[in-house]
């Protein structure tokens, strides 16, 4: 009886399997997010009709690839429950790192994998900080922006590091078929992320620690181990991100990636990614960075103050905040 | 007729699926001492809640100096004198005992400004009122238990009081803390307050109260003068319960074969030194009021907290287990207290609820889900356990608590456990599933599973189980074939008298 039933059903489904489709899409909140980048990407044009020419978006989706990449780690973090302030100082000591290692000689393939190392074991600092001893998230990575950042300080006496081994720029200056190659680095990067988080159990069990932390540990999940993982793949993406603007200046500038931890957890949010955990998806928070990106770019090519543009861009995560708040309210 | 200082009249109350009231009555005069007597889920704390406006009766009435008393909140009932202090104390530990009392009825000076001298002097005498010395000025997070509770009393005398609430009062005091307690009460008494006494403990009931009403399934059944009572007629009033409720008979005897021995079992504030084993097959009931230690002495056993003392033993061979992850790898799955806290991830999907402990089933060599595994998986328990859902991608959030705990049970059971454990397996569910929920332990037990069960429901343990362990104060105090068994004896050792 009960198969029969959901065979019936299945077969229903298959009928109208489009329709169900088109449904399923227009009911993701992705849906409404991506309409409001049209929405936005539209006025601008309206308003500065330089912003969809040719070399306009090849720089605009430049830039969204760097904050998405390093957005794409701290999401991990955030589908936790939890949040990682000092991936900027991380995006900062990884350059300095793989900048330092390629000016003292060292092939550029093994002077990238010491930039993500050093990511890396930023984040599993945070992370066994915060999952083993029991700190809050909040503040060992509050700490962390300040211990990274005053590291690359006393690394580089505040000096940037310039002699840059060429091969590296492709990096951050190259293209292929057209596109930059940060945005295409971003687009594996994506797709990696969805898989983990989507396709096996570590994502499973990092959704479900976000959902219920207690449930999840009574299930005899360790939630301490997988705790202290997505911190490391925080370190490691903003390392990712950190290495990408080496190239892309030809030097390592000790204030890189200052602040940008702002951005990247407002791209997340904005995509839909919830603060207390559980909830958000890869193409969220693309749809979240590009949403930033556009914005900041549509205000330089308008002309509005760099004063303005700071205030502005604030003001728009929380109404994103708001909206979402309004709307879980009304469901 | 007398004059009653409160009289409440054929208070009925639901919830869903659930009769909490059923045309109760109590009355209590000026300068009373009621005690409010019944098992587990009697409906005692739910009459409280509806007499401070926590909840609205569906019917009946509320007299208050013989005129109508409608609330719709606590706070009109503070207002009215009608004052409660709960069994968890609502103290904010980081202040002090003075700004505890005075906690949204501060005491301004001229300027608008919190006034510590009046505050402190208005506190002292309170103090006094009571006969009692407390420092006034450190946080309440320093004060012993006993004093914590004086700094309640003192904060429910802070509004003109004229009728005081305790629920269980007593249970976290010491012998000579309580006599204190007393003592304060009796005062109260002479001032005319009037005072609800919630209680399980049968020797203070008949030393501090004049009158003792007893409720059991939501209705009256006596209501006696305590210098009438003995233990023996209250024992009998609370457990007196007709045999109304259905429940399915077992098929098969549990096997001799002892499946898993808890030897010297100590941990946390309560448990000392617990012993016990479970046959194979057997349904093990583990009986007790609440805060006796029934749940603490199973997250002992299961790693959830950690053990300062103990071994267990599984088929005569000792296993370690320090987190629910080793649990599971012995093939112990537990089902929680509460679903919505403990059990379920709520806002993922059935099939993902199901799955969450055999993640290690369903993942191939480099950690990705097969999710035809999973499905399958899935879709056994959800026929299995006949859980009511349109398709196993359902959300958990949007299911009836029946099918909730139907799912936390399809987790459990994915572990193909040898020992099931199970913390009240019906509570918040309808009656209709909860029929269920019982053949389906049944079932599992004839198919060869040891069950741990854990119920506030006494009558659920006595038709369920194959033996029941009785715990009071983190010590079992019984072990009764199920043939011994009977709800008198049980509640006495449940309260400590046997």
């Amino acid at each position: 009886m009960v198969t029969e039933k959901r065979n019936s059903k299945e077969r229903e489904q298959s009928t109208f399997s489009l329709l169900v489709f088109f449904q399923k899409i227009i009911k993701r909140r992705e849906s409404a997010i991506f309409l409001a980048l049209v929405g936005i990407m539209v006025i601008i044009t309206i308003v500065a009709p330089q912003f969809a020419t040719g070399g306009n978006i090849y720089r605009v989706s430049r830039q969204i690839s760097l904050v998405a990449i390093a957005s794409l780690g701290v999401f991990t973090v955030i589908l936790t429950g939890g949040i990682d302030l000092s991936l900027g100082s991380t995006i900062g000591l990884s350059g300095v790192t793989c900048g330092l290692a390629m000016a003292g000689g060292v092939h550029p393939l093994f002077a990238i994998l010491i930039g993500m190392l050093t990511g890396f074991s930023v984040g599993i600092i945070n992370g066994l900080l915060v999952s083993y001893v029991g700190i809050t998230p909040f503040i060992v990575t509050l700490g962390m922006l300040s211990i990274a950042r005053g590291t690359i300080w006393i690394i580089t006496k505040g000096w940037p590091i310039e002699n840059i081994d060429d091969r590296i720029l492709v990096l951050g200056q190259g293209e292929l078929l057209g596109i930059p190659v940060p945005v295409i680095i971003m687009v594996v990067v994506a797709i990696l992320i969805h898989f983990l988080m989507r396709l096996t159990v570590f994502g499973r069990r990092v959704y479900a620690i976000g959902g219920n932390e207690e449930a999840t540990r009574l299930s005899g999940v360790d939630v301490q181990k997988i705790k202290c993982l997505v911190y490391g793949i925080s370190g490691l993406m903003a390392s990712i991100t950190g290495i990408i603007l080496v190239a892309r200046f030809s030097s390592a500038q000790t204030s890189s990636g200052d602040g940008w931890e702002l951005d990247a957890i407002a791209a997340a949010v904005i995509g839909g990614t919830s603060l207390s955990g559980g909830a958000g998806s890869v193409i969220g928070v693309l749809i979240g960075a590009s949403i930033m990106g556009v914005i900041r770019n549509g205000l330089v090519l308008m002309r509005v103050s760099a004063y303005w543009q700071t205030a502005i861009m604030g003001l728009i995560v929380i109404l994103a905040a708001v909206i979402d708040r309004v709307k879980n309210k009304k469901v | 007729m007398e004059n009653y200082l409160i009289e409440m009249c054929n208070i009925s109350k639901s919830f869903p699926g659930v009769r909490a009231l059923h045309n109760v009555n109590l009355e209590i005069s000026k300068g009373e001492i009621v005690c409010l007597l019944g098992e587990n889920g009697a409906g005692k704390s739910t009459l409280m809640k509806v007499l401070t406006g926590v909840y609205k009766q569906d019917s009946g009435m509320i007299l208050f100096n013989g005129k109508e008393l409608d609330l719709t909140n606590t706070r009109q009932a503070y207002q009215r004198g009608i004052n409660i202090i709960f069994q968890e104390f609502n103290l904010c530990p980081n202040l002090s005992a003075m700004e505890n009392i005075f906690l949204g009825n501060e005491n301004r000076t001229k300027y608008g400004l919190f006034s510590h001298k009046r505050t402190r002097q208005k506190a002292l005498d309170l103090f006094k009122k009571l006969d009692i010395v407390i420092n006034t000025d450190v946080p309440v997070a320093t004060l012993s238990v006993a004093q914590q509770q004086m700094v309640e009393i003192a904060k429910a005398l802070s509004y003109e009081t004229k009728l005081l609430i305790m629920d269980e009062p007593t249970s976290a005091l010491t012998m000579k803390e309580i006599e204190t307690l007393f003592t304060i009460i009796r005062s109260l008494k002479k001032q005319g307050v009037a005072v609800i006494f919630i209680s399980h403990k049968l020797e203070e009931v008949l030393a501090i109260s004049d009158r003792i009403v007893v409720l059991r399934d939501g209705e009256n059944c006596g209501n006696i003068l305590a210098k009438d009572a003995t233990e023996n007629t209250l024992v009998s009033l609370m457990v007196g319960r007709a045999m109304t409720d259905f429940y399915t008979k077992r098929n098969c005897q549990p096997s001799e074969e002892i499946l898993l021995e808890a030897r010297g079992i100590t941990g946390g504030t309560k448990i000392k030194d617990v012993s016990f084993s479970i046959r194979k097959g057997e349904v093990l009931g583990l009986a007790g009021l609440v805060g006796a230690g029934r749940n603490a002495l199973v997250k002992l056993l299961i790693g959830a907290d950690p053990k300062s003392g103990g071994s267990v033993y599984m088929h005569g061979q000792e296993i370690r287990i320090q987190s629910p992850k080793d649990a599971i790898k012995h093939r112990i799955a537990y089902l929680p207290e509460d679903r919505k806290f403990a059990g379920l991830v709520l806002p993922m999907t059935t099939r993902e609820n199901a799955t969450l402990c055999v993640h290690t089933k369903i993942q191939n060599m480099i950690g990705v889900i097969n999710r035809k595994k999973e499905n399958a998986i899935a879709d056994t328990y959800i026929d299995d356990l006949r859980i009511k859902v349109f398709s196993r991608e359902q959300v958990a959030e949007t299911l009836s608590g029946g099918n909730q705990q139907k799912i936390v049970l399809a987790k459990a059971l994915a572990v193909e456990p040898l020992l099931l454990i199970l913390c009240e397996p019906t509570r918040g569910i309808d009656v209709g599933a909860k029929a269920e929920v019982h053949s389906i332990i049944a079932e599992l037990a004839d198919s060869g599973i040891s069950i741990l069960i854990i119920s506030s429901e006494l009558q659920e343990i006595l038709n369920l189980a194959d033996r029941v362990l009785v715990m009071h104060e983190g010590v079992i105090t019984a072990n009764f074939p199920i043939a011994d068994a009977n709800q008198e004896n049980v509640m006495r050792a449940a309260i400590g008298s046997a």
